[in-house]
């Protein structure tokens, strides 16, 4: 789960993080009056999405597409250029690398008062899977893409390790600091900025801090220009608190409604839909669809639990999609059966009113009982023994729909 | 003679008494595995019914131990339970000399698991595989010994060993086997979880010392660099050919493909990487999973298996 960085500071804010003061804005009006009660001459305008890169997006109009801006985060300098950049926000779509074309709408505003930078750095906490342990990686260049720089200049990316079980290690926190050439206030300031943060990435449950750009001050301070934070949904039962935080104009509708069905979805652009039990299958037949010369139209897992109900669901699913012009089933069973597959699917086509080519393989517990109940149906199922028989098998179908 | 899990080994289910340990309990002991007991807090002195026989029901894992002489815990504990469940059967473990751990459930919180597997670590002669994952089975003559969740009778004993992050990934991965007349000695679930217990080249390591092991079969998928890690190990260290398959090839940058662990974030743990690495490695590569039976024929006729 991600939130904003509206949200993000004041976490931050409680953890002992040093931010600015800022005020969440809904309109045009709020961000007028922000401004007045910050007291701050220059102010950062910045829009709320759930996606990097929004200092370098661009804003068009919902309706027209026409471009309103270029850059979603803008520095104001006067209470007018406040009213003017909230105006060309808020309700637009925001563009940015991260969001794809469609790019987001923006319903949220942060004002922010100014700060006097003397140097911008990046700073990151993340869980490392291969030292099972969380990083935290900084670097001297901030602003920039962090990719670009562990492309360019690994060099320049510094890193350090906290264990939630043993917590920060002042030494490595000191030569963070150090790596990144901070002295006097600037290097207290770093590390206990580095403490609070990884006592807040283990107490909040998160999956990931990233602040990009940190600033140092002209008066020596670390401050905290920007917060993405993400949370490890698995331990979102002991946080009910998330709940309020939770921004569900960001989310994906159908993924979320996949998973409250016990389902795994994710839309993808091809035309050829897959309902799969268990996520490596599912990614394999996938890939297997595009050896043949195919697209998948999405990755679905559809679990080990599976019922009938939640298969027509999942159905239902792929099928809402348009671009969906053929359907592979691939089901090895396990603990799942291949004749309740069988009945779920046939059920799940006649209600739906299946109209595209479906094939159907069958593999594991029940599968000669599976394919005899497709067999003996009215339905115009096609059956594959084999996973690479199946792709092959809907691909060539899709092609003779063209 | 197998990794890990023997026909001998004796199995305590931590959990028996819910809905999916009772359920996997009776099909494991349908497989001739020796389920000895299970541990459910609150409810120890009670027995639960397997087809074969009644086992007792402990409070905590040590009781268990202790009276049973089990060698291998199974969890399938609720996952905001599961972490504890792990640490307190690697305390007892640790308390009885050693054993393996093996955890099923799945959506454990990633911090929970970096600290239990800090804990299971401390213990060199305790060994934890998973979580989300179906658990390892070693295929005998009549039935077998299963620690997990996959359908037994897709296997048969054999000489190819098999590890892997997916569940049914793994299942075809054992059907592609069997397609071309080779069983399987141990069949290793790793799991899909970012931070886990046992990793690939554990795996790889131990079916290299394992005389039944004559060649393995290697599934990773996207995320993470583990499967890069286990190339470059297995290329200074494997005599034993090696076939591999990675899934998520079609997988879209920044989406999580199901399991916690398979997504590729900032450009890192593409399907292409992992594939090169293998390759790299001089493992036997199969782009399609229908073929891993193929190269698997290839791979043992190259090494005078066939």
């Amino acid at each position: 789960m991600n939130i904003h960085e509206y949200q993000g500071k004041i976490l931050f804010k409680e953890a002992g993080v040093k931010v600015q003061n800022g005020i969440h804005c809904k309109t045009v009006n709020d961000a007028l009056n922000a401004y007045d009660l910050l007291g701050s001459k220059v102010v950062a305008v910045k829009s709320q999405i759930h996606a990097g890169g929004r200092g370098k997006g661009t804003l068009y109009d919902i309706e027209t597409n026409d471009l309103i801006m270029e850059g979603g985060v803008k520095i104001a300098f006067s209470r007018e250029d406040v009213g003017k950049y909230a105006e060309n926000i808020i309700g637009r779509k925001l563009v940015t690398k991260q969001t794809g074309v469609s790019g987001k709408i923006v319903n949220n505003l942060y004002v922010e008062a100014g700060c006097s930078i003397a140097h911008e750095y990046y700073l990151a906490l993340l869980v490392d899977r291969e030292k099972k342990s969380i990083l935290i990686m900084a670097s001297t260049e901030g602003g920039m893409d962090i990719e670009e720089v562990a492309e360019k200049t690994p060099e320049a990316i510094h890193k350090i390790w906290t264990h939630p079980v043993d917590g920060l290690n002042e030494k490595d926190a000191l030569e963070m600091a150090d790596n990144l050439n901070l002295e006097g206030n600037s290097k207290q300031d770093l590390v206990s900025m580095l403490d609070s943060l990884s006592k807040m990435f283990v107490e909040k449950d998160c999956s990931m801090i990233e602040i990009n750009p940190l600033v140092r001050s002209d008066s020596g301070e670390m401050i905290a220009l920007d917060a993405k934070v993400s949370f490890d949904d698995n331990a979102s039962f002991r946080h009910p608190w998330r709940e309020e935080m939770r921004d569900q104009s960001e989310e994906e509708e159908v993924e979320t409604r996949a998973h409250d069905h016990g389902l795994s979805y994710v839309k993808l652009d091809g035309n050829i839909g897959c309902l799969v039990n268990g996520a490596g299958l599912a990614m394999a037949s996938m890939d297997v669809i595009k050896l043949y010369g195919g697209e998948p139209a999405n990755f679905l897992d559809i679990g080990g639990g599976a019922t009938r109900e939640s298969i027509t669901t999942a159905f239902g699913i792929i099928l809402e999609d348009d671009n969906v012009e053929g359907i592979l089933v691939n089901i090895f069973g396990g603990i799942i059966q291949c004749d309740m597959v069988a009945r779920s699917v046939i059920e799940a086509s006649n209600e739906l009113g299946l109209k595209v080519p479906l094939v159907v393989r069958f593999s594991g517990t029940n599968h000669v009982e599976g394919k005899e109940v497709l067999d003996s149906c009215d339905l115009d199922v096609h059956t594959a023994s084999t996973l690479a028989e199946g792709a092959e098998k809907i691909v060539n179908l899709t092609r003779s729909v063209e | 003679m197998s990794i890990w899990i023997h026909e001998e080994s004796k199995v305590l289910i931590q959990g028996i008494t819910g809905k999916q340990g009772t359920f996997h309990g009776t099909k494991m002991d349908e497989y001739n595995t020796n389920v000895v007991g299970g541990v459910t807090p609150g409810k120890g002195g009670q027995f639960v019914d397997l087809p074969s026989k009644k086992v007792p029901v402990f409070n905590t894992v040590a009781e268990g131990l202790e009276d049973t002489k089990a060698d291998v815990s199974l969890i399938y504990v609720p996952a905001r339970f599961a972490a504890a469940a792990i640490v307190e059967a690697a305390d007892a473990f640790h308390e009885k000399g050693g054993g393996l751990i093996v955890c099923i459930t799945e959506g454990i919180p990633i911090l929970d698991m970096v600290k239990a597997v800090a804990r299971v670590n401390q213990y060199p002669e305790v060994r934890l595989i998973g979580p989300n994952c179906p658990g390892i089975i070693t295929p005998g003559d009549i039935g077998g010994s299963k620690a997990g969740i996959m359908p037994g009778f897709i296997h048969a004993k054999g000489r190819i060993g098999i590890v892997s992050k997916s569940g049914t990934l793994t299942y075809e991965a054992v059907a592609q086997t069997m397609s071309v007349g080779e069983g399987q000695s141990t069949c290793v679930g790793i799991g899909g979880d970012p931070v886990n217990g046992t990793g690939f080249i554990d795996c790889l390591d131990a079916f290299e010392k394992d005389d039944q092991t004559v060649a393995v079969v290697m599934i990773g998928e996207i995320g993470g660099s583990a499967e890069e890690e286990a190339a470059e190990w297995a290329s200074k260290n494997m005599t034993k050919p090696i076939v591999g398959f990675v899934a998520g090839s079609t997988a879209p940058p920044g989406k999580r493909m199901g399991h916690a662990g398979a997504i590729i974030s900032g450009g890192k743990g593409t399907a292409a990487e992992k594939f090169k690495a293998f390759e790299a490695a001089g493992i036997y590569v199969a782009r399609d999973p229908s073929e891993i039976g193929n190269v698997l024929v290839k791979a043992l006729e190259d090494s005078g298996l066939r």
